[in-house]
């Protein structure tokens, strides 16, 4: 079983989403420039600055020759995990709906957030239950999540007090209507070991991930 | 044919920028400047006017967020060709 992780120029969170990968599956990297996906069972989309974020964060990037692999991918059921800057991608992609805008604060935030798990419906949250509490690391300045979505598709809120960019409904991760593609702005890959990541928390959604591409 | 398309936060979505603005004016001593937002600017030189508007929709702007304006720069006076407005949002 293959997790392939999609390297942009500027994305900086790939090595973690791969040692992250690599715990639940064998990890594979994927070039931006290559729109062979290497026969993968499923697709991370890492966090960063891919092309420099410039004219918005993920605009570029959805235009990759790997992007069209993965779009079709997706299109086709495989699952697909947007991470932060690979959530933002996605929503440019149009795999997921809506949009991420600059925090309310304006600021770059990094800070440990409390997630809520909304629903185990999904297969990245199949590991977990609903009400459980993630604790997982946020580090970004565009995550202030903007768009329709279904009541059913919101699958991770910040906990009251931790929406510290201002996204509607406190919403922090959303899945597409078929299920199979998740966007989220908190870092899960930096959370797979305790002594790093101050959990293991954010290992739970590749374990889930991984039980369903197996599948 | 140079070309600027204007691009700014849809009204009615929070836009943090136009209001930290709108704040530091008063306290330069600017009173009275209100409904403060801040867009970007693209300035390009194109062969086909006719594919602006696609560019906006595909790449230079994200009409669920944005609001975009074409203006053909080489007019004696500037002329919008339109300002897209998507019902959505």
């Amino acid at each position: 079983m293959k997790l392939g992780v999609v390297t942009f120029p500027g994305t900086c969170d790939d090595v973690d989403a791969r040692l992250a990968a690599a715990k639940v599956a064998d990890a594979v990297a994927l070039w931006h420039r290559d729109p062979d996906l290497h026969g993968v069972d499923g697709v991370i989309v890492p966090g960063g600055f891919s092309y420099g974020d410039y004219l918005r964060a993920g605009a570029i990037a959805r235009f990759s020759p790997v992007m069209a692999s993965v779009v079709s991918f997706a299109r086709a059921g495989g699952p697909v995990l947007g991470i932060c800057n690979g959530f933002q991608i996605l929503c440019e992609a149009g795999l997921l709906p809506g949009a991420l805008l600059p925090n309310t604060g304006l600021r770059f935030v990094c800070r440990q957030v409390d997630l809520v798990v909304q629903t185990t419906d999904t297969p990245f949250t199949s590991t977990c239950t609903v009400g459980e509490i993630l604790s997982i690391p946020a580090k970004h300045t565009t995550g202030r999540f903007f768009g329709d979505v279904a009541p059913e598709q919101v699958v991770l809120r910040y906990a009251p007090g931790h929406n510290f960019n201002g996204s509607q409904d406190d919403i922090a991760g959303i899945v597409n209507e078929q299920g199979n593609v998740m966007g989220l702005m908190p870092h899960p890959e930096h959370a797979v070991d305790r002594l790093v990541g101050g959990s293991a928390d954010g290992l739970k959604l590749f374990e889930g991930m991984a039980r369903v591409a197996v599948a | 044919m140079r070309a600027r398309v204007l691009i700014r936060p849809k009204a009615g979505i929070l836009d943090p920028q136009g209001v930290a603005v709108e704040r530091a004016l008063p306290a330069l001593g600017f009173a009275g400047a209100s409904n403060v937002h801040v867009g970007r600017l693209v300035e390009l030189d194109v062969a086909d006017a006719s594919q602006l508007e696609e560019m906006c929709r595909k790449l230079l702007a994200n009409p669920l967020i944005e609001d975009y304006e074409i203006v053909l720069a080489d007019a004696s006076t500037a002329s919008s060709l339109r300002e897209h407005r998507e019902a959505k949002g």
